[in-house]
C-alpha cells in the first residue's frame, strides 16, 4: 500500500490517479506532444527575435546616426524615424476616430439593445473583420482616395492662413493618398476588435450595481457614467491599446493608401509611409546588403513595438478581469 | 413618498421621470450610440456594394478557372485567376493542416495539463500577445529561416500563414475547452481511463463544435492575408499545383498587385479576385456559424 500513496512524478497535477502507477506510453507521449505544441508559441517568438536581429546586424552596426534619420531611400539613407512617424501618426488617427465609435457600439450592444436582439448587430460588426485587409486597401485606393482628394483640397483652401489648422490640414501638396486616409481605413479595421473586447469587459459589470444606480433615480447615461465606466475603464483602455497595436502592424491596406513617400511633416493630408508598408512595398527590390538588412531591422523594430503595446494592453485587460472577479 | 421628498428638499422631485437637462443628455447619448453603429454601417455597406457591383462584372467561369493570369495591361476577358484560386486553396489548406492540430494540442496543454504552472501561464499570456504580432513580421521570419535556404514555394507561404493561425486557434480552442464541465472528466477517470484517453475521447468531442468554428474563423482570416505570402511565395502566371516546389500565388497577392496598377483591366481583375476571396471567407464564416448552431442544439 505504501507504493500507492507515493506520488508518481510523471502524474501531472490534477490527474490524481495514484491507483494506476504504470502510465501507458501513449499517455505520456500525448502529454509531451501537447507540451511541445504549447512551447511552439514561445519558440516561434524567440526565433523571430533572434533571426531578425541577426539579419539586421549590418543596419544596426551602422550606428545611431544611421537609424536616427528621417530619410529612407533604399540607396544611401536608411533612417527609421520617417517611417516610424508615419506608423505612429496613422495609428493615432485611426484610434482617435475608431475609439469613440467602437466604445459607443459596445455600450449600445450591452446597455441599450436587449440581449436577445444583440446577436445580429454583433454579426454585422464581425463582418467588418471578415473583409480582408487587401480588399479594404483596394476599395481605399480606387474608390475612397479620389473622393477624399476633393474633400481634402476643399478643406485645405478653407483653412489657408489659420495658424495651427493650416499646418495640420493645409499646404500645397495635399493629396488623396495620405496619412489621414490611412488613419480612416485603420479606424474601420480596428473597430471590430475594440468593440468585441470592450463588450466582453462591459458585460462583466454586475447587474446589482446597475440596478442600484437605477434605484437611485439615475438615467441610463448616468448609470453608465456612474457604474459601468468606473468598473470597465481599465479593460477598455486595454482594448484600445490592442487596437492601437493592430493598427501599427496593419500592412497591406496602409501600403495601398498612404502614398509611398517617406515624410516627416505635420501635414496630415500629405502622403507618407509606415514601417509595415515600406517593408511590403520595397522588400522585393532589396536583394541584399544594407537595404535588406535595414528592412528586416524595421521589421524587428515593429515586432518589438507591437509586442510591448500588447504586453501593456494584456496587463490592463487581465488586471481589470481580476478586479471584476473581486480579487 | 412625495411628502417625504419635500421635507428634505425645497421642491418636490418626481423620481419616475428625470426632467430637463438630465433627460435630454440621456437621449443625446443614446442617439450618439446608435449613430456610432450607423457610422460603421456606411463604409461596410459601401465596400460590399462596390465589391459586388464591380466584382460581378469580372467574374465568370473562365475567370475562376482559366489557369493563365495575364499581365496587368491586358483587358478583362483573357485569361483568369485559376492559378490564384488553386494557390489560395492549397496554401491555406496546408497551413490549416499544420496550425489547427498544433493549436488544439497547445490549448489541450494549457487547459488539461498546465493548470496554474508558471510555464502554462507564460504560454497562455504569450499566445495572447502573439495574436497581435503583425502578419508582415511572420512573412519576414519565414523568409529568413526558410526561403533563404530552400527557395520560394507555396510551402513557405503555408508556414507563414500557419504561424499567424497558431495563436488564434490556441486562444479559441482554449476558451472552448474551459467550458467543458469537470464532472465529465471526473466521471471518465472514475472508470479508469488514462488522461490522454479522457482528453481525446471525452473532453475534445465535448468541445468540438466550438473548436471547429474557431478554427474556421482562423482559416478565413489566413485566406485573406497578403503580407505573409508577399515574399515567401513570389508569384506565377501559370497554375502551380505542386505546393512543395516553385513559386506560387494567391488571390490576396493578385488583388494587391492589380490594385497598384492604373490599367482598367487590372482594376477589374482585382475586383473580381476580391469578390472571389470575400465569397470564400464568407462561406467559411457561415459554415462556422452553422456548425456551432447544429452542435449546440445536439448537446442541449
Amino acid at each position: 500500500m505504501s507504493t500507492v500513496t507515493k506520488a508518481d512524478p510523471a502524474t501531472p497535477a490534477g490527474s490524481a490517479n495514484p491507483l494506476n502507477r504504470r502510465r501507458p506510453l501513449g499517455d505520456r507521449g500525448f502529454q509531451i506532444l501537447a507540451l511541445a505544441a504549447g512551447l511552439l508559441v514561445l519558440v516561434i517568438l524567440v526565433l523571430i527575435t533572434v533571426t531578425t536581429a541577426q539579419q539586421s546586424a549590418t543596419w544596426f552596426s551602422g550606428g545611431f546616426k544611421d537609424i536616427f534619420q528621417v530619410s529612407f531611400d533604399g540607396n544611401t539613407h536608411f533612417g527609421a524615424m520617417g517611417v516610424l512617424y508615419g506608423t505612429v501618426i496613422s495609428s493615432v488617427i485611426g484610434v482617435i476616430i475608431g475609439v469613440p465609435v467602437s466604445v459607443g457600439i459596445a455600450l449600445l450592444l450591452t446597455q441599450v439593445v436587449p440581449a436577445r436582439w444583440a446577436r445580429p448587430f454583433v454579426y454585422v460588426i464581425d463582418l467588418l473583420a471578415v473583409v480582408p485587409s487587401v480588399v479594404w486597401g483596394l476599395w481605399g485606393i480606387i474608390v475612397l482616395v479620389p473622393w477624399l482628394q476633393k474633400i481634402y483640397l476643399d478643406i485645405a483652401s478653407g483653412v489657408k492662413g489659420i495658424p495651427v489648422l493650416d499646418s495640420l490640414f493645409g499646404g500645397p501638396n495635399v493629396t488623396g493618398a495620405s496619412f489621414f486616409t490611412a488613419g480612416l481605413i485603420l479606424a474601420i479595421m480596428i473597430t471590430p476588435i475594440i468593440t468585441s473586447l470592450s463588450r466582453e469587459v462591459i458585460a462583466t459589470v454586475p447587474d446589482i450595481d446597475k440596478e442600484g444606480a437605477y434605484a437611485l433615480g439615475a438615467t441610463r447615461w448616468e448609470m453608465i457614467r456612474g457604474t459601468v465606466w468606473p468598473h470597465s475603464q481599465g479593460g477598455v483602455v486595454g482594448a484600445i491599446l490592442i487596437g492601437f497595436g493592430r493598427a501599427m502592424g496593419e500592412t497591406i491596406a496602409v501600403a495601398l493608401v498612404i502614398g509611398d513617400s517617406v515624410e516627416f511633416t505635420p501635414h496630415l493630408f500629405y502622403s507618407g509611409h509606415s514601417i509595415a508598408a515600406i517593408i511590403a512595398l520595397q522588400f522585393g527590390e532589396a536583394t541584399g546588403g544594407e537595404f535588406r538588412s535595414a528592412l528586416i531591422g524595421l521589421g524587428l523594430f515593429l515586432f518589438v513595438l507591437t509586442i510591448l503595446v500588447n504586453l501593456v494592453a494584456r496587463w490592463f485587460v487581465e488586471r481589470s478581469a481580476r478586479r471584476a472577479r473581486g480579487e | 413618498m412625495m411628502a417625504a421628498a419635500s421635507d428634505s428638499l425645497a421642491r418636490p422631485v418626481d423620481l419616475r421621470e428625470p426632467s430637463g437637462w438630465r433627460r435630454s443628455k440621456n437621449q443625446i447619448m443614446t442617439v450618439l450610440m446608435w449613430l456610432a453603429f450607423v457610422i460603421v454601417l456606411i463604409p461596410l455597406g459601401f465596400v460590399l456594394v462596390t465589391l459586388v457591383a464591380k466584382g460581378a462584372d469580372a467574374i465568370s467561369w473562365q475567370f475562376l478557372t482559366n489557369s493563365t493570369i495575364p499581365p496587368n495591361v491586358v483587358p478583362l476577358g483573357t485569361g483568369g485567376m485559376g492559378a490564384a484560386v488553386v494557390g489560395t486553396l492549397e496554401v491555406t489548406g496546408f497551413a490549416s493542416v499544420l496550425a489547427i492540430p498544433l493549436g488544439v494540442l497547445g490549448a489541450v496543454y494549457l487547459n488539461e495539463y498546465g493548470g496554474n504552472r508558471i510555464l502554462a501561464q507564460l504560454i497562455s499570456f504569450m499566445s495572447n500577445v502573439m495574436t497581435g504580432v503583425p502578419s508582415i513580421v511572420m512573412g519576414l521570419f519565414i523568409f529568413i529561416i526558410w526561403v533563404t535556404h530552400f527557395g520560394y514555394s507555396g510551402l513557405a507561404g503555408s508556414f507563414a500563414l500557419a504561424c499567424l493561425m497558431l495563436p488564434i486557434v490556441i486562444r479559441s480552442s482554449y476558451e472552448m475547452l474551459r467550458l467543458v464541465p469537470d464532472s465529465l472528466r471526473q466521471g471518465s477517470y472514475a472508470l479508469g481511463a488514462s488522461k490522454a484517453r479522457v482528453t481525446l475521447t471525452i473532453v475534445l468531442p465535448a468541445a468540438l463544435s466550438g473548436i471547429v468554428s474557431g478554427a474556421l474563423l482562423a482559416v478565413a482570416r489566413a485566406a485573406g492575408e497578403t503580407a505573409p505570402v508577399l515574399f515567401t511565395m513570389l508569384t506565377v502566371e501559370q497554375t502551380n499545383s505542386n505546393l512543395f516546389s516553385g513559386p506560387n500565388t494567391t488571390l490576396p497577392f493578385q488583388i494587391f498587385m492589380n490594385a497598384q496598377s492604373a490599367y482598367t483591366g487590372a482594376n477589374a481583375r482585382a475586383w473580381g479576385a476580391a469578390l472571389t476571396l470575400v465569397a470564400i471567407t464568407f462561406i467559411l464564416m457561415i459554415a462556422a456559424r452553422i456548425i456551432t448552431a447544429l452542435f449546440t442544439r445536439n448537446t442541449r
